[in-house]
């Protein structure tokens, strides 16, 4: 396949072929060739049959035997004639649009403040960002459960303390509305980091020459940062924008544990969850792979802008 | 006092505000982990852990399955890094070094799969690793980890590669190595805290996987220390607060410390590509 590949370019063509030069041609296959293998086995394979499953009857019952009845468009009927797709699309649509605006504009924020604070400051703020970055989801998720409980939550405390109202024994997981908030907090708080730090560093990529000129001219604040500081960072906001998009999109560890796999039902599903579920935990694997496929082709949509960008990064000459 | 340095005092004053609040989390979790019981169920909260007990840490790992699902955590994170980072290097080094027909689709194909959201093809993945007997034992989950981690090893990896200067690869070869022993010589040693910062996310990112944990492994003796932590609660309603917070504590411990040590160089990897661009 790769010496096919190597004799219609250009160079080959021109001089005979020996041995030798095959051989050194082929070495840049031989070297990705495992990767191009696990890939396809464990991520080619899968996708593969997420379509097929997609348009059979498979439960425990095929599970075992192997091998599934093909049933056509059912699953996808049953799927986009369920109200619960629509809503659970439609809130997590709400929801990614929320936790994606908050990660940006606090994080930007945090971003500009790390500029302007001393040296003693940023260093501090950096080190608890990166603190708050190392936290591996499952923990953050018990912390919060711990520190919004109803009984003595430690937020409840403080709240009321604050005299921000009385939130003795709040239940802070009453509603889906608020289920949802508390796991927007929990993912916000999460996701700060990586978009401060990284902002940050492309914040001090702005030249001083230019905010200071800027500012003789008599631009302030807003302006300075809308004309100056905003076109420079504005590729760094992009990706971090679309990545924080897929991210959300498809969220499922914290929102399945913190509302708790007990109190997860239709009116708080998000799309992983309603997956997760509906497709897997009821065993109807393949009413499952036609809602798989449908989040795909969605998340698929969304990551274009991000793929188009990298891959032109990456294809930049060696 | 000038109005600059007053302005300069008010940032600093939301700066140090901003992290009492993002680090409080952290706090509350390990001083939890060292309160008394009756510092953790007081009305009004203990700050500070008044006379700190290692009690919580005692009854946390003497849970059924602690060290086993620790040691499995282990197996499954070494079996991970060993092998993505061996294959992830050799494909970094053809990216790198060598342009071929084809190369530009490989890339497309490492940056597009790591859009794909893990629980999208938990389906798929679930009844293929059941038909080869994969599920409820850990070479299942190594298996998905190490498709899970090799995109971004790869991309990571080669920008790693790419920063070492082609003059020092070349010198070496005109010095009469082969292509082989510049590589080996040269480069291999260059590249080494590239390799061990990416080690390091792959063993971060399988040591905090659930999802698939949760799906492949179902029996307790199995799972990772994650699963495990997620199932601490139990059905009890009466949480052992200290307990919980201590597993945590020891959960994050590992992550926190590995990550703290090569942040900077992950952080650069990730982002160096969209701020060059």
């Amino acid at each position: 396949m790769g010496v096919a590949a190597e004799t219609v370019s250009g160079w080959s063509r021109r001089r005979p072929l020996t041995w030798r030069r095959v051989g050194a041609a082929s070495v840049p296959y031989l070297l990705v060739a495992p990767v191009v293998a696990v890939l396809g086995a464990i991520l080619g394979y899968p996708i593969y049959s997420l379509v097929r499953l997609s348009f059979e009857k498979y439960g425990l019952f095929e599970l075992i035997r192997h091998a599934g009845v093909d049933i056509g468009l059912a699953n996808y009927r049953s799927v986009l004639h369920d109200t619960v797709f629509w809503h659970t699309l439609l809130r997590t649509v709400v929801f990614t649009v929320a936790n994606v605006g908050l990660t940006i504009v606090l994080g930007t924020l945090l971003a500009l403040l790390l500029v302007r604070v001393s040296g003693w400051v940023r260093l501090l703020l950096t080190a608890g960002l990166v603190l708050v970055w190392s936290m591996p989801q499952v923990v953050a998720v018990q912390v919060w459960y711990w520190m919004t409980n109803v009984q003595n939550g430690v937020v409840n405390y403080v709240l009321s303390e604050l005299h921000l109202g009385n939130f003795f024994q709040h239940n802070w997981y009453a509603t889906p509305f608020s289920q949802l908030a508390m796991v927007t907090t929990l993912i916000v708080w999460g996701a700060l980091p990586f978009v401060a730090i990284t902002l940050y560093a492309a914040l001090s990529q702005v030249p001083r020459e230019l905010v200071e000129a800027a500012e003789m001219d008599g631009a302030r604040g807003w302006r300075v940062f809308k004309d100056v500081t905003l076109p420079i960072i504005t590729p760094v906001l992009l990706i971090l924008t679309s990545l924080s998009i897929l991210w959300d999109f498809g969220v499922f560890t914290q929102p399945y544990l913190l509302i708790g796999q007990a109190h997860v039902n239709p009116s708080n599903y998000l799309m992983a969850i309603y997956l997760f579920e509906q497709g897997w935990f009821a065993s109807d694997f393949g009413r499952g792979a036609a809602i798989s496929l449908l989040m795909l082709v969605i998340v698929a949509a969304l990551s274009v802008v991000y793929v188009r960008r990298m891959v032109r990064i990456g294809d930049e000459p060696a | 006092m000038s109005v600059r340095v007053l302005r300069r005092g008010t940032w600093n004053a939301v700066g140090v505000v901003l992290f009492v609040v993002m680090v409080f989390p952290v706090f509350w979790m390990i001083s939890t982990a060292f309160k008394p019981e009756d510092q953790i169920n007081g009305v009004n909260p203990t700050w500070f852990p008044g006379h700190p007990t290692l009690q919580h840490f005692r009854d946390a790992i003497a849970k059924p399955f602690f060290w086993t699902d620790v040691k499995n955590s282990v197996i499954v994170v070494l079996a991970t890094v060993g092998i993505a980072m061996a294959l992830a290097f050799l494909a970094a080094v053809a990216l790198a070094k060598y342009r071929f027909t084809g190369r530009k689709l490989f890339i497309v194909i490492v940056i597009g799969v790591q859009m794909i959201p893990g629980v999208g093809l938990i389906i798929p993945l679930y009844v293929l690793l059941a038909r080869y007997h994969q599920v409820n034992v850990l070479s299942g989950v190594v298996i998905v980890y190490v498709c899970a981690t090799l995109p971004f090893c790869v991309w990571t990896l080669r920008g790693f590669i790419i920063g070492i200067p082609k003059d020092l690869e070349e010198a070496a070869m005109v010095d009469g190595s082969t292509r082989l022993g510049a590589f080996a010589r040269i480069l291999l040693p260059l590249v080494a805290p590239g390799l061990v910062a990416t080690s390091v996310f792959a063993f971060i990112t399988s040591w905090n996987e659930y999802i698939y944990a949760r799906v492949l492994l179902n029996d307790g003796a199995k799972q990772t220390l994650t699963v495990w932590l997620s199932y601490f609660l139990g059905t009890s309603r009466n949480t052992d607060w200290g307990a919980l917070m201590a597993a945590s504590t020891l959960t994050a411990i590992p992550v926190v410390i590995f990550f703290l040590l090569v942040q900077r160089k992950i952080a650069f990897g990730l982002t160096a590509g969209a701020v060059r661009g």
